[in-house]
């Protein structure tokens, strides 16, 4: 991976709590900094949601679910679902994300990318009702575990991604949101055009080999 | 070698689910055959995980409700675990999300003929949208058609050629309301495909026409 050497490193990241923190115990401040240094190596909530899948770990479980299941309600709620029913969604977007921790592929998907797929279809099934069938799936599982530099490249231009969707024109952000938080017809749809996904297509596309070459 | 692939509008209804049953249905059997627009669609998921970690509502960000976590873990504790799938898809002509519909390979298709040794069988999807099997015997056509909506089509087997392309295995047309065009199973093997219409098809010649509600399509 020669061109990781030319990739700055991962900016320190701002992320206001949305959940005032707790006191803790030095065992868990010991765990904190673990949990940052492993977030440079693999990219932001990568390390929790490993935590999650491979040891079951409620504490790290606790942190995903203070950042994302309010995001969640937030998506919901902008969707068009009332109150109490973005509420009972979010929640089962989040057992959701516990029992199925296994399937999440840190070499094709940030956890926000993934998250958002769970909280789609439980959208869809919510307020839409349309069924939605899936693609077949490629196999995944503790094994093969994806290569590291993989992972953190691809966590990058996910990052690098959220930027560049920042920095657009305040219009076109809306009708970006419109399409993916309301209802957007397939028409209006055709009209977003000039989205940055070339790089980050590449990653996922180079993980899907890897993953096939694995399968044979 | 697939060569004919799935547009960005449609990947991002599909990312976005905002694309009815039918067409939900042709892209997850493409995206199931081609590794490219797999990789694309992962990529416009993406987009919705970059709008996801800056949703707020209108007034602000957002909180759930005080024991929310305490009533997951309780709801988590309870559920029995999750079988550890191992998938090793089967070697079969229908991708996965395709047999579901089908309830198996071509062999289980309701198939009627539709004149000309062509045969369909419609899958039962949500009316805001129709999809169907068609099986073109090698070297047939199906009847002379434009649509008043879009029509996407998906080769399964076979191949077909009509004014615009040759399209193989895996690839699949995107016919717009202005294209008339008689799609030709090409010799040597059978066609079969899957065909998706937001809008009934308008055949040209006046038997087509007529049958057209008894066939419905």
């Amino acid at each position: 991976m020669l061109q990781l050497l030319d990739e700055s490193p991962i900016k320190e990241r701002q992320r206001p709590p949305l959940v005032p923190q707790g006191p803790r115990g030095a065992a868990q401040a010991e765990k904190v900094r673990d949990v940052s240094q492993a977030e440079e190596a693999q990219g932001e909530w990568v390390s929790q949601m490993l935590s999650v899948a491979q040891h079951g770990d409620e504490a790290a479980f606790a942190e995903l679910f203070a950042h994302f299941a309010p995001r969640i309600k937030a998506f919901l709620l902008k969707s068009g679902a009332g109150g109490p029913m973005a509420e009972e969604c979010a929640q089962d977007v989040m057992a959701t994300v516990w029992h199925k921790a296994r399937l999440f592929d840190p070499s094709r998907a940030s956890v926000a990318t993934w998250i958002f797929t769970i909280a789609r279809n439980r959208r869809i099934d919510a307020l839409r009702k349309a069924r939605r069938p899936e693609p077949e799936d490629l196999p995944w599982g503790p094994e093969p575990e994806p290569d590291q530099a993989d992972v953190l490249s691809l966590q990058q231009e996910s990052e690098k991604l959220g930027e560049a969707l920042a920095l657009l024109p305040e219009n076109q952000r809306a009708l970006i949101e419109q399409a993916y938080f309301g209802d957007l017809s397939h028409g209006e749809i055709a009209r977003i055009t000039g989205l940055p996904l070339g790089t980050i297509k590449s990653r996922i596309r180079l993980a899907l080999e890897k993953l096939r070459q694995a399968m044979t | 070698m697939i060569r004919h692939h799935l547009n960005d509008a449609l990947l991002m209804g599909y990312s976005a689910g905002q694309l009815p049953e039918a067409f939900n249905l042709i892209v997850a059997t493409h995206i199931s055959m081609c590794d490219e627009c797999r990789a694309r669609l992962e990529s416009f998921d993406a987009v919705g995980g970059a709008l996801l970690e800056t949703a707020v509502t209108d007034t602000g960000e957002v909180a759930m409700a005080e024991d929310s976590l305490a009533q997951v873990m309780a709801r988590i504790r309870q559920a029995p675990p999750e079988p550890r799938k191992v998938q090793r898809p089967e070697p079969c002509l229908f991708p996965a999300p395709l047999r579901k519909y089908v309830g198996g390979d071509a062999e289980a298709g309701r198939w009627r003929a539709v004149g000309g040794g062509v045969r369909q069988a419609i899958l039962p999807t949500a009316r805001d949208a129709s999809a169907r099997l068609l099986y073109i015997p090698a070297g047939m056509a199906v009847p002379d058609h434009g649509h008043r909506g879009t029509e996407l089509t998906l080769v399964l087997q076979g191949a077909f050629s009509d004014a615009v392309d040759r399209f193989g295995p895996g690839d699949i047309e995107i016919a717009t309301e202005d294209l008339e065009h008689t799609p030709v199973a090409e010799p040597g093997m059978d066609c079969i495909c899957l065909a998706v219409t937001d809008a009934p098809l308008r055949f040209n010649g006046m038997v087509p026409r007529l049958l057209q509600p008894f066939l419905k399509i």
